[in-house]
């Protein structure tokens, strides 16, 4: 919309959820966040990922609704439940390969990301790609995205089933095993830990 | 010295090299810029006893021991001259002092900077290389170097090493310092400092003197000459000397270290006046409270880390009694008989003063308007005349701050810390911040969201510390120092030294980090050690805490003050 595009890049996030704040404190959702947060595993690592939903082009959890609740619009965007539709089954939270819908008690009703709707189709960005301080979660135009490191990516294979969608994923150009413990960088002279690097 | 000023030099940068500086936390919108280097190719070297967040992309990281930071730079610098990767033309044409400083890093061979510092020689040599051959390298520290009690020295290891490389006044490269607060470098220019004047002068300069009492008004005599600094003043009070204090926004009782001695001396005091904006820990023991205003509740100028002059417009009202900070000041200077020499009416007239008093200083702000200042998103100091753009980047014509204009080496010599391990105290204690938490976290506990996402303080140590003490994760530790102690629970992690443990220092009371600190300080910049403290650690059972401050959470019952 409007020439930009939403890519996500957990590489970048430093952890600091403040799209997680910034996302409770949307009108339309007040103290509810629907962003997607872990610290990956944060005995073994600093590091931790946020998420949006993807926007799947044909989003599961639209498919496997009862109710036929969950909607996308023509503009790739897809909604939260529609409350007089939604019956609170969980089947898109189990269904959605990215983990995305989120049941909301006490309301019984599914909500997710929808792009901050309000805002991106009036030509603003989202809230979390407004406050998110190292741009994990960014929304900008594809030239910009170019000048980075990764690699946008917008196709997914979960098994058999291949998924593509709106928001795009940053990848890296290319993979290595990344060591987590601090010991494998330190160095002692008379101690069982050796110096381990290259 | 903020020769770098960041953030839009980071991403020119070949080489950043970031010690003692949890970015991802402290400095979070730094971070960007920083990705942004790595995108241009960039290679990213973090020195830190953990691994902070932005270690997760970091090309080397350099883990060493807390309070070492010296010996890795001095190892550093040995490489550099070592390998003839200095730069002799700008050492020659723009140094003074550079045979002493390359005499004494003769002695600090990598290996026994890996002996100190606990990191591998041959990744201080290769941290030395990749500055020493790059063109354009960027050198980075915060409170992490700073807060030691050779942090001067500290500081002048890193500007060594920027000297020779000829990493300085030219773009992408220089030694920087991440100021803190809001206004944390304007703080340094104003002249609130015990021993400064307006523009980066110093109380104990004659010229100085007599420049800025012309400007006031006043006898060059009738200015005091330089005062205690934060810490002195607390040891003055304890002693006896100090008997009255006026105080702004100023929550020692958690920020400063030693908090048992700070509690005993703020006792003591026949008046003590706060101004702030909540009751922090500190007001309680206060005779008088002034509501003061957030920055939200005041218009004014002032100076961002990076050396840029910039707005901070109001968009409230102070609420109910509530005042803004300079009307506080104002009219107690009007109550003492000063107030002819107050004719402020607000912040702008404030500005004209300073334009003035910092004019011919190092930070020279004579150039600096409201009108220009919003015209042009902020200026970088000096900007010595109403028609000057303001200065990007510091020395790019090579004349420094100094007597004969030439950037001086000093020699950094080696010192223990005033707090040393040995084997009653065999584990470093460090102390810092978390992401969600702001200083002495009088806004910051107050905000539910905020308390939700770091309620208390955890003790983080490494799984094989935490094997040895049969320690699990979310188990009571009691982390000892010759101070005090304290018991909060473990987060185990794989993310920090086997020998030290780290704690935030946010909270106050029985989760107070500082009660375990010492007042130990630099003998030149008089900042305390907080970053190095000799500790050991047991599991304990809980605590009592039935009259411990607990958290405001946003499904409990706020205490009202935190």
């Amino acid at each position: 919309m409007f020439g930009y595009e939403f890519y996500i890049d957990p590489s970048r996030c430093i952890g600091c959820r403040s799209c997680l704040q910034a996302c409770e404190e949307c009108e339309t959702h007040r103290g509810k966040s629907m962003i997607n947060f872990d610290f990956i595993e944060r005995r073994e690592s600093i590091t931790s990922a946020a998420y949006v939903c993807w926007h799947c082009d044909e989003p599961t959890c639209a498919q496997v609704c009862p109710a036929d609740a969950i909607k996308k619009g023509d503009d790739g965007i897809v909604h939260s439940s529609l409350k007089p539709r939604c019956i609170a089954c969980g089947n898109c939270v189990t269904a959605c390969p990215f983990g995305i819908p989120k049941m909301m008690e006490p309301e019984q009703q599914m909500m997710k990301c929808d792009m901050c709707y309000d805002r991106t189709s009036a030509g603003k960005r989202p809230m979390c790609a407004t406050v998110c301080p190292s741009q994990a979660l960014a929304y900008v135009q594809p030239e910009e995205i170019a000048r980075r490191k990764e690699r946008p990516t917008n196709i997914f294979y979960f098994g058999e089933q291949k998924i593509t969608t709106k928001v795009f994923m940053m990848a890296p150009a290319e993979r290595d095993a990344i060591t987590l413990d601090v010991v494998d960088y330190m160095w002692e002279e008379k101690h069982e830990l050796a110096a381990t690097i290259e | 010295m903020t020769a770098a000023r960041f953030p839009s030099e980071i991403p020119k940068a070949e080489v950043l090299f970031v010690i003692g500086a949890n970015i991802g936390e402290c400095a979070p919108i730094t971070t960007d810029y920083i990705w942004r280097c790595r995108d241009n190719g960039g290679r990213l070297i973090v020195a830190d006893p953990r691994m902070t967040p932005i270690t997760r992309n970091a090309d080397l990281y350099l883990p060493l021991r807390p309070g070492t930071d010296l010996a890795l730079l001095l190892g550093m610098l040995h490489v550099i001259l070592r390998d003839g990767l200095e730069d002799r033309e700008f050492i020659h044409r723009y140094t003074t002092g550079f045979e002493d400083v390359a005499a004494d890093a003769k002695q600090w061979d990598p290996r026994r900077s890996a002996e100190i510092a606990g990191v591998p020689p041959e990744a201080i040599e290769k941290a030395a290389r990749w500055i020493g051959k790059s063109k354009r390298a960027i050198l980075m520290h915060a409170r992490g170097l700073e807060h030691q009690s050779k942090g001067v020295e500290n500081c002048s290891a890193v500007v060594n090493i920027a000297l020779a490389t000829g990493n300085i006044g030219r773009e992408g490269s220089g030694p920087t310092m991440i100021t803190g607060q809001g206004n944390g470098q304007g703080g340094r220019e104003h002249g609130q400092k015990c021993d400064q004047l307006p523009g980066q002068r110093s109380l104990a300069d004659p010229a100085a003197r007599q420049y800025v009492a012309g400007v006031w008004g006043i006898r060059p005599e009738e200015l005091p000459q330089p005062g205690y600094s934060a810490q002195e003043i607390m040891n003055a009070i304890h002693s006896g000397e100090i008997k009255g204090l006026l105080s702004m926004c100023f929550n020692p009782l958690v920020s400063l270290p030693d908090a048992n001695f700070t509690r005993e001396a703020l006792s003591k005091l026949e008046f003590f006046g706060v101004i702030d904006f909540f009751m922090s820990e500190t007001a309680h023991h206060a005779d008088v409270v002034l509501a003061g205003s957030l920055h939200e509740e005041e218009d004014g100028l002032g100076c961002s880390a990076e050396g840029r002059v910039i707005h901070w417009q109001k968009s409230i009202d102070p609420p109910g009694q509530a005042r803004r900070d300079c009307d506080i000041i104002i009219d107690i200077a009007h109550r003492l008989g000063r107030g002819r020499y107050f004719p402020f009416k607000n912040p702008a007239d404030i500005l004209e003063e300073l334009r003035v008093a910092s004019r011919g200083g190092v930070a020279d702000y004579y150039g600096i308007t409201y009108e220009r200042v919003d015209q042009q998103k902020g200026i970088f100091w000096p900007c010595p005349d109403l028609d000057h753009p303001g200065t990007p980047i510091l020395f790019m014509d090579k004349r420094f701050y100094t007597h004969d204009g030439k950037a001086h080496f000093n020699k950094a010599e080696w010192r223990p810390s005033g707090d040393p391990v040995n084997e009653e105290y065999p584990l470093y204690l460090t102390t810092g911040r978390v992401v969600s938490q702001y200083l002495s976290g009088t806004q910051t506990r107050r905000i539910g969201a905020l308390v939700d996402q770091y309620p208390e303080p955890r003790a983080e140590i490494h799984p094989r510390l935490a094997q040895q003490h049969s320690i699990n994760d979310g188990d009571w530790v009691t982390v000892m120092t010759r101070r005090d102690d304290l018991t909060i629970r473990a987060m185990v992690v794989r993310t920090i030294r086997p020998d030290t443990v780290f704690i935030p220092y946010h909270w106050a009371g029985t989760r107070s980090a500082n009660r375990l600190t010492h007042r130990t300080l630099d003998p030149r910049s008089k900042i305390p050690e907080f970053k190095v403290s000799a500790c050991r650690i047991k599991l304990a059972a809980k605590p009592d805490t039935s009259d411990d401050d607990r958290p405001a959470h946003r499904n409990g019952t706020s205490q009202g003050c935190t």
